[in-house]
């Protein structure tokens, strides 16, 4: 039997993709819809028994105050860091742009945190925020102070938050910078000749032209932002989401639940994951008609 | 030609060319002095900025700067500001080196960041390519259900992922760690992106030589599209060497622990031994760092480029 050209190009296409189609199938769709058949379910790995019991775990959900908790302070990571960290590397994305000199070494200075082990400056900055450590040390010498930072269940979940920051900047900087330099500069150039001060043309001519840098970098960071996990761990008292679970994430809350707390609740924890899959999937759609209407 | 070109405005009579070029010479003048002063004033504004991004840049790799410091005092001296330590030494590097499996968690995520970022490069590349060159009954359907499991968060994952671990006996190996991630979605989407670049053409003059499907990919798509496939290498090698809550949850004995999980379990025994923790964190970035320093323009470079496609 002779395959037609057309028809062997297809099977090469299927011969290629099957691998990966196999992987996708197995490990990231099937999972998904495995966790979502879990959430359903009183889930000890070790009982013989996981009674199937509907939306109770999502019924328990409702009443529990520490997820509540973490889901406002997710909330709080996601309010208070992602705008701090774009403004921050706006500016000096700004000014970066218009250093004429050393170009390459002032992007790697402002790019070298975002290369490094979260776990490993976590630890860094807790040592900086020990109640004897240097910022209050800093601090006294002007009077200030000393503050109980991560131990401080009011300023807790903004320390962790200075450094989430300060780690994802560079980033946030790089992807800034490519957007600039994408602006023809001619719009820039003309707006001069007609004497637009430099806030107008950054206010009427940069910010709208970087509109898609913008959806993409705020896209990026709500996203990571929800799933903050390891610096709270690596920060908070006893790495539990402390004091008083004012630091205390969704995914923390989850792993605590699954895999820390006995007996297992992995039924409880994915319900967990599910409603922070569906907070995901909302940002997402907002995302696309975003998009969309900007093409238009 | 004898006579020299007259200039424009020159009426060839001396005396009104002369007091004209003297009036040009002093309009010039002026001239330049406006500009000498808008570039001393440019160039004022290029060195307060260069100050201004200094002390912020300085500010940023602080914290690298005082982890070192801190980690070459001993333990008596570890409260004291100095930025020089009183009586350095290289006990505490010594005492992490000792008491944990250091070299082990080294080179067990040199291997694992290894493996999986040369699977994630030849497999993403090769789904990209196909997804962006060939046609095919649910060649559509393929890319959106493997672009769809962008969406999906990592945690919603896990305690399946765990539960496979469990069932066949993956928890603490090499494969346990690496089967999540040895592709990604957001790398099969990146290549596509590059691959549509790739021009029809080409491909089909190099069916027309005789060339199997195959080679057309690793021979002639491939190599065209290398900066993708650096920039895809450079963030799926720095993503698995930082990762953390995976293999926290996969591995079980200390030997099979990644760098960020031993240290974090190394710190948080440390009960606040701080000139320790912060050799142990000076050992898991400083190499880093390093690579970094060297690599940097290509590693800021792959990142924009990852980013922006992505």
């Amino acid at each position: 039997m002779r395959l037609t050209l057309e028809r062997r190009r297809w099977l090469w296409g299927y011969a290629f993709i099957l691998i990966p189609l196999l992987f996708f199938l197995a490990i990231r769709i099937g999972p998904t819809l495995y966790a979502v058949w879990v959430s359903f379910h009183k889930w000890d790995p070790i009982a013989i028994d996981r009674p199937f019991i509907g939306m109770d775990n999502y019924r328990t959900l409702i009443d529990d105050k520490v997820f509540w908790k973490s889901l406002r302070n997710t909330w709080i990571y996601v309010g208070v860091g992602v705008p701090a960290g774009l403004i921050l590397s706006l500016l000096i994305a700004l000014g970066l742009q218009r250093m004429i000199r050393f170009t390459g070494f002032f992007r790697a200075l402002y790019f070298l945190p975002y290369v490094t082990s979260l776990v490993a400056v976590g630890w860094v900055w807790r040592w900086m925020y020990m109640p004897n450590g240097l910022f209050n040390d800093v601090l006294s010498w002007v009077g200030i102070g000393p503050f109980k930072w991560l131990g401080s269940p009011d300023m807790a979940i903004y320390a962790i938050i200075a450094t989430t920051v300060w780690q994802g900047l560079g980033f946030q900087i790089i992807i800034f910078l490519a957007g600039l330099e994408s602006i023809p500069e001619d719009y820039l150039d003309a707006a001069s000749v007609d004497g637009a001060t430099a806030w107008q043309k950054f206010r009427d001519i940069v910010l709208p032209l970087l509109n898609p840098t913008l959806v993409f970098l705020i896209v990026t960071g709500v996203i990571s932002n929800l799933q903050v996990f390891t610096q709270v761990r690596s920060m908070s008292s006893q790495g539990t989401g402390g004091p008083l679970n004012s630091t205390i994430s969704i995914v923390l809350y989850v792993y605590q639940q699954a895999f820390q707390s006995l007996p297992a609740k992995m039924g409880y924890a994915s319900a967990m994951t599910v409603v922070l899959f569906l907070m995901i999937l909302a940002i997402t759609i907002v995302q696309l008609k975003v998009l969309q209407r900007d093409t238009e | 030609m004898t006579s020299k070109a007259m200039q424009p405005g020159e009426t060839g009579v001396p005396e009104v060319d002369s007091i004209r070029n003297q009036e040009l010479e002093r309009a010039r003048e002026v001239a330049l002095a406006a500009v000498g002063k808008q570039d001393r004033k440019r160039r004022y504004a290029q060195i307060v900025l260069a100050i201004m991004l200094l002390i912020g840049g300085l500010g940023m790799i602080f914290p690298f700067v005082w982890m070192v410091v801190s980690s070459l005092k001993r333990a008596q001296d570890i409260y004291s500001l100095s930025l020089i330590p009183p009586e350095p030494t290289l006990g505490n590097y010594k005492e992490v080196l000792q008491k944990t499996s250091y070299v082990r968690w080294f080179a067990n995520s040199i291997v694992i960041a290894t493996i999986t970022t040369l699977s994630v490069a030849f497999f993403d590349s090769l789904a990209g390519y196909t997804l962006a060159k060939f046609r095919f009954p649910g060649s559509t359907a393929i890319f959106v259900l493997i672009l769809s499991t962008l969406m999906v968060p990592t945690e919603m994952l896990v305690i399946p992922w765990y539960m496979m671990s469990i069932e066949f006996h993956w928890t603490d190996s090499y494969w346990g760690i690496m089967f999540p991630g040895v592709m990604s979605a957001f790398g099969v989407f990146l290549m596509r992106q590059f691959f549509m670049g790739v021009p029809n053409e080409l491909i089909d003059a190099a069916r027309l030589d005789g060339f199997s499907e195959f080679r057309i990919f690793w021979k002639i798509a491939l190599p065209l599209v290398k900066p993708a496939v650096a920039a895809l290498c450079i963030f799926t090698f720095l993503g698995n060497w930082n990762a953390y809550i995976w293999p926290l949850i996969v591995t079980r004995s200390e030997s099979m622990r990644t760098l960020p999980v031993g240290i974090a379990f190394f710190s948080s025994e440390s009960q606040s031994s701080f000139h320790l923790i912060m050799a142990a964190a000076s050992l898991a970035t400083v190499p880093v760092i390093i690579i970094f320093l060297i690599f940097q323009r290509q590693i800021i470079k792959g990142i924009a480029l990852a980013g922006l496609k992505g």
